[in-house]
């Protein structure tokens, strides 16, 4: 018996797996490690190696024999863990650097690119072993290679923490510093949130919150390319047909999310979370969120327009993917991180896009400014600054934001910097020279809005 | 095939068109015991383009290596075959 669809249909999909690099960017296994604290913290790391390693022992094999039934590509498989300040919140040890290298040995056992989770959550304050992780962050990264590491330094219900926001610059600074030889390599690997999401299968800020199961899979799809191509092909649609087309097109990658994650959950025996709806750029030629921008219309991605292009490219993502999808989570917007996407990168190069764009397109869509390389003399009152600003946008607006900013030692505006893979490279932009030092300096907490008291 | 449930596969060829198209690719279906249920083919923007849906419930190999032996059939005759399950189509395009 024939199968109900079309021969249209069917080379739909291949023209999108081969042509239009739709892809699935990562299934993330989140697992909860708080059954792994302990006093001493060598026994801590040594039940975090033996508990990652035994529930993720199958997550690649799995990923790959899916990705070959059903010839999807599967771009990542990650794994993420509960915030570990509350892990080793218990250890008797000023610093968590051993459970961080353990971290990354359990990683590499497993064949995983990235492990999250080497995270605190101190958006109303800091507790002794938030303190203890924070400060192990900068030789944690340096020391290890897939561990990636998120700090959440304000919530709309709690306000900015701007002690945290402080210390935090200081942290990306000396990150910067360690990883010298490798242009600033770990702050690539570091995000500062607001309202971070808990189930976010994407790295670098992806950890395992407190609210979840004992184990679960989120998925995040990918389709700028697929979605370019919609745009491209109607040059002259009023925004309304236009942003219909991409909520068809939003619809099929996300079901292939929904798909791929549930399929994974059943063969791991593991419960299904949620897909990601995020449009997600790779450097690689028209896998680029600027590129449909362009598409729309614009001459060059930063220029006037650019905020209204992507809150109607992110909306109607939204609306196709939330029809597809049994769950929807995480960041679920598009992402525009400068030195992944080869469209934003040439923008910046033109002079059409800059810092101050950047964070006004940071309102209207996830996540923040991200994979933004400055010059590496930039103090870190700035980038405590820099950071205060995206938090108070996720404040006011109710939303996620953050942080990924590489201030790289010894380079100056214009020059390059190359991290290389799905990191991609990126041009050094200018930052304001007028100093915040005094404005950080303040410390204490920023007050949650007004409309935080919603009950 | 570790999904239960159907054991229907898509077989898709592209590529210019030439003698013989069909009958190797069914050869190598047929030497592997895996059933062809339909076959549709047309000319698109002068692109041979055929899809096969294939049962490969009896097949004598498992589904990786089916599709290697597609794969290296289509780099033979010069044509990129791939072959999927069923339910990427279906899962795609139906609620």
């Amino acid at each position: 018996m024939p199968i109900s669809i079309t021969t249209e249909e069917i080379l739909e999909t291949i023209r999108m797996v081969e042509a239009e690099n739709l892809d699935i960017r990562t299934i993330t296994m989140g697992i909860s490690l708080r059954d792994c604290s302990h006093p001493d913290i060598k026994v801590t790391s040594q039940k975090i190696y033996d508990k990652v390693t035994r529930k993720a022992e199958n997550l690649v094999k799995v990923g790959q024999s899916i990705e070959g039934e059903y010839g999807i590509p599967i771009i990542n498989k990650r794994i993420s863990v509960t915030p570990i300040s509350i892990v080793a919140e218990a250890c008797e040890s000023d610093n968590y650097l051993e459970i961080a290298l353990s971290l990354d040995k359990a990683a590499r056992e497993v064949g995983v690119n990235f492990i999250g989770g080497f995270s605190a959550l101190v958006h109303k304050g800091m507790t002794k072993g938030d303190e203890k992780l924070i400060y192990s962050i900068p030789y944690s990264l340096a020391q290890t290679e897939r561990v990636c590491s998120s700090v959440n330094v304000a919530t709309t219900k709690a306000g900015i923490n701007m002690d945290a926001v402080k210390i935090m610059g200081e942290i990306i600074k000396e990150t910067a510093e360690l990883t010298r030889k490798q242009d600033g390599l770990g702050c690539a690997k570091l995000v500062i949130f607001c309202n971070v999401p808990e189930d976010n299968p994407f790295m670098a800020g992806a950890f395992h919150g407190v609210g979840e199961p004992e184990a679960v899979i989120n998925v995040g799809v990918s389709g700028p390319g697929v979605v370019l191509n919609v745009v491209k092909k109607n040059p002259d649609s009023t925004f309304g047909v236009l942003a219909s087309k991409i909520k068809q097109t939003a619809f099929k990658i996300t079901r292939m999310g929904e798909l791929v994650g549930k399929e994974a959950a059943k063969r791991l025996g593991i419960p299904f979370g949620i897909v990601d709806l995020s449009l997600a750029p790779t450097p690689a030629i028209g896998d680029s969120v600027a590129d449909i921008l362009e598409a729309m219309g614009l001459e060059k991605c930063g220029t006037h327009g650019t905020t209204a292009a992507l809150a109607m490219l992110n909306d109607a993502v939204k609306k196709g993917g939330a029809m597809a999808s049994s769950y929807v989570g995480g960041l679920s917007g598009a992402f525009i991180p400068v030195s992944e996407d080869a469209g934003m990168i040439r923008a910046v190069e033109a002079g059409a896009l800059d810092i101050n764009k950047l964070e006004a397109m940071t309102c209207v869509c996830s996540v923040g400014l991200d994979m933004i390389a400055v010059p590496g003399d930039t103090s870190a009152a700035t980038i405590s600054a820099i950071i205060a600003d995206e938090a108070a946008i996720g404040m006011i607006n109710k939303k996620t934001t953050a942080v990924r900013i590489i201030p790289v030692p010894g380079k100056k505006v214009g020059e390059m910097v190359v991290f290389g893979g799905l990191l991609g490279q990126a041009p050094i932009m200018p930052v304001n020279q007028f100093s915040s030092d005094k404005f950080i300096k303040r410390g204490g907490r920023i007050p949650a809005p007004i409309h935080a008291l919603n009950n | 095939m570790q999904s239960k449930g159907s054991s229907r596969i898509v077989v898709t060829v592209v590529g210019k068109d030439k003698v013989g198209i069909i009958a190797s690719v069914a050869n190598v279906l047929a030497d592997l015991n895996a059933n062809i249920l339909d076959i549709s083919q047309t000319i698109l923007q002068e692109f041979f383009t055929m899809i096969m849906i294939v049962d490969i419930a009896n097949c004598t190999v498992d589904f990786s290596t089916l599709k290697e032996k597609l794969e290296e059939k289509g780099q033979e005759i010069g044509v990129k075959i791939s072959a999927q399950h069923e339910d990427v189509f279906q899962f795609m395009h139906r609620i």
